[in-house]
């Protein structure tokens, strides 16, 4: 990785440029409208306060995912397993939303600690397995997904819990929704209201929630833990150098546990929030949602501080949104904006190409003089 | 009885093929000292190329040696990523996860009008079964694995492979040529993977679907650390959840057994965590595995 985060800043930014590029390419050999395609996905960007709502919502457990992933990367860790954990949060808080109904001011946190807290255990058990059990832990992050995809397809079909006749579970109880204003909404007040403010009106089309605030919370403490406590201090001494924060005296085994807590507990908060602002419920999964994957993408791209995975969740979410129109608009795959987050993480791994462009470029400079 | 192991032998079989290609990739790559996390894509893309072959040319060998050059193109950015621009060898991986899967889907809408699935493959030009109705793809798998036994440990190749993966300065010191090891090693691991994905789109099924490889290329990788970077121990875990599979097939078809198909999945990964903390605690990876080797 670069050192300095101006040079990081422009690797990143050299990375995009090549993304957007190469996904021209494809789309130019595919037989596209390279230019109409990017002006139909930068317009559903930007054009329309609805289209940014719709960004926002599917930002939303990017940013967690992202955060996650980031916040073990600094233990020096590993997290594949985000995949599993926002499983696991979206399951509990979809058990707790329905069989739970208490008053919104007591519901909504209740639901949302207690997924939170079940994902942080299930993300723990990763790095209990490290310190103790020197298990790799890609290796038991991913077997973890599995048996958490498996769990949340087990717990949805048994009865009670399951929907009849259906292969989701029950709808949360509204007390535990996340989204505004939902049911002023769609109120004769609300309808009335939102006419004469047609911003606004559009804005709330898309299903906003709070989950957006929580993981603007969740990144304000990511920043707080890392930069502020000694407990960061020690992570970070885990992540640079596991061998010399052992010999400073800092218990590295507590540390990985402790790091991989809080790892599983971010991607829970994604799932949960996922659940309680725009799901509703959980379904059978035919295969991994990946949203637990693409948080690898955003710390990946965002760097792995406390505010590059908001701007990079934010780019992928707006990505995503943007792909699904240019689907409906020119018919054309959706999948160009998966192809272009693969070039700009593949990029992003290294570092030492643009070191050898500038040195290129500052070669021919001096070769003209 | 006799009907229902030979059952489960056959499909712990015909399911294990894939992941026995790419843990093998996996092992060639690793024991060079490259991790390749992006068996899953090179999987996917081989899957999507092997099946999108055999539906427009009929032949499903020419459809599996495509899908293996697949594999290797992918590999190829992966090698000279990790080779010669020294990158962070997780990273490269995961980004051809997202290239892989990504172009995949993408190609196949364009080539089939729109639709992420390809054109079902009849019968007659899939994959044939070889011995015991066996699919030619295992035998080709479990060959894969005699034959890369016998190149890493019993050939004078081998300890060179493996010389680059522990110790890569000491091995260039002796006059191995470090960079065209990885290479060749990452390219037939790209290539490995290409075919086990293919041996699922043009074997066990009939065509390419998003939702085919899902998971199979991080089984595979699994497989790798599981079977401590060897060739049969990886083949011996692939095996293991190829069973799995198996027997949730099996018990599917048993009126009755009522055990929940979804708890019985979930038991080879809970079975592989805790033999993972009861086996031996010292390593096997090979020691310069995901560090980057740079000439002087």
């Amino acid at each position: 990785m670069p050192n300095s985060s101006y040079e990081k800043l422009t690797a990143t930014f050299f990375s995009i440029v090549a993304g957007i590029l190469v996904g021209g390419l494809v789309l130019k050999i595919a037989g596209l409208p390279v230019g109409e395609a990017y002006l139909v996905m930068f317009n559903s960007m930007f054009s329309r306060a609805n289209y940014v709502a719709h960004i926002i919502v599917k930002s939303t457990p990017l940013i967690l995912t992202g955060l996650s992933v980031a916040f073990a990367f600094r233990t020096g860790l590993f997290n594949i397993g985000a995949e599993g954990q926002f499983i696991i949060g979206a399951t509990t808080a979809a058990l707790a939303g329905y069989f739970l109904d208490l008053h919104p001011l007591l519901e909504i946190p209740l639901v949302l600690l207690l997924a939170v807290f079940v994902s942080a255990l299930w993300g723990g058990i990763a790095g209990l397995l490290k310190a103790h059990f020197a298990v790799h832990e890609v290796i038991s992050t991913i077997m973890l997904n599995w048996t958490a995809f498996y769990l949340q397809n087990y717990l949805v079909m048994l009865e009670g819990f399951r929907r009849p006749n259906s292969e989701a579970s029950n709808s949360i109880n509204v007390s535990a929704s996340l989204t505004f204003f939902e049911n002023w909404k769609y109120s004769d007040a609300g309808i009335l209201w939102l006419e004469k403010h047609p911003l606004l009106a559009d804005f709330l089309r898309a299903p906003v929630n709070g989950g957006i605030i929580i993981a603007l919370l969740a990144a304000i403490f990511c920043y707080i833990i890392l930069h502020k406590t000694s407990l960061g201090f020690s992570l970070r001494a885990v992540g640079h150098n596991a061998d010399a924060a052992e010999y400073g005296g800092i218990k590295v085994k507590q540390k990985m546990t402790t790091s991989m807590l809080i790892a599983g507990a971010l991607a829970g908060a994604a799932g949960a929030t996922h659940v309680m602002g725009v799901s509703r419920n959980i379904a059978i999964l035919a295969s991994m949602e990946g949203y637990g994957f693409d948080g690898i993408a955003v710390a990946l791209i965002g760097g792995s501080g406390a505010w590059g995975p908001i701007l990079a969740g934010l780019f992928f979410g707006a990505l995503k949104y943007s792909g699904s129109k240019l689907q409906a608009a020119l018919e054309a795959p959706s999948e160009v904006i998966y192809i272009m987050i693969g070039v700009i993480v593949f990029f992003t791994a290294m570092p030492k190409l643009f070191g050898k462009i500038s040195d290129l470029i500052k070669k021919r400079r001096a070769h003209a003089r | 009885m006799l009907d229902s192991i030979l059952f489960i032998l056959s499909t712990t079989l015909m399911y294990s093929a894939p992941l026995i290609f790419a843990a093998i990739g996996g092992v060639l790559s690793e024991n060079t000292g490259v991790v390749n996390i992006g068996l899953e894509g090179m999987m996917a893309f081989g899957a999507f190329v092997g099946a999108a072959t055999t539906s427009l040319c009929g032949n499903p060998w020419i459809g599996l040696g495509a899908a293996g050059m697949a594999g290797l193109l992918l590999a190829l950015l992966h090698a000279w990523a990790s080779i010669h621009m020294a990158a962070n060898q997780v990273v490269s991986g995961i980004a051809i996860n997202f290239l892989g899967t990504g172009l995949s889907v993408f190609a196949c809408r364009i080539l089939f009008e729109g639709s992420t699935m390809t054109p079902p493959i009849p019968l007659e030009n899939k994959i044939p079964p070889l011995f015991f109705g066996q699919y030619a793809t295992v035998y080709l798998a479990l060959g894969l694995v005699f034959f890369t036994h016998i190149f890493l440990y019993k050939t004078i190749w081998g300890p060179r492979w493996r010389a680059v993966g522990e110790h890569p300065k000491a091995a260039e010191s002796v006059g191995i040529n470090v960079y065209q090891i990885r290479y060749l090693a990452v390219l037939a691991s790209g290539f490995c993977a290409g075919l086990g994905g293919a041996s699922l789109s043009i074997a066990v099924v009939s065509s390419f679907r998003p939702t085919l490889i899902a998971g199979q290329g991080f089984i595979a990788l699994a497989a790798v650390i599981f079977g401590r970077w060897r060739p049969m121990g990886a083949m011996w875990a692939a095996l293991l959840f190829g069973a799995s599979q198996a027997l949730v097939v099996f018990v599917g078809g048993q009126a009755a057994i009522e055990i929940s198909s979804q708890i019985l999945s979930m038991l080879p990964y809970l079975l592989t965590l805790l033999i993972l903390v009861f086996m031996n605690k010292k390593s096997a990876a090979p020691k310069a595995n995901g560090i980057s080797y740079q000439r002087n």
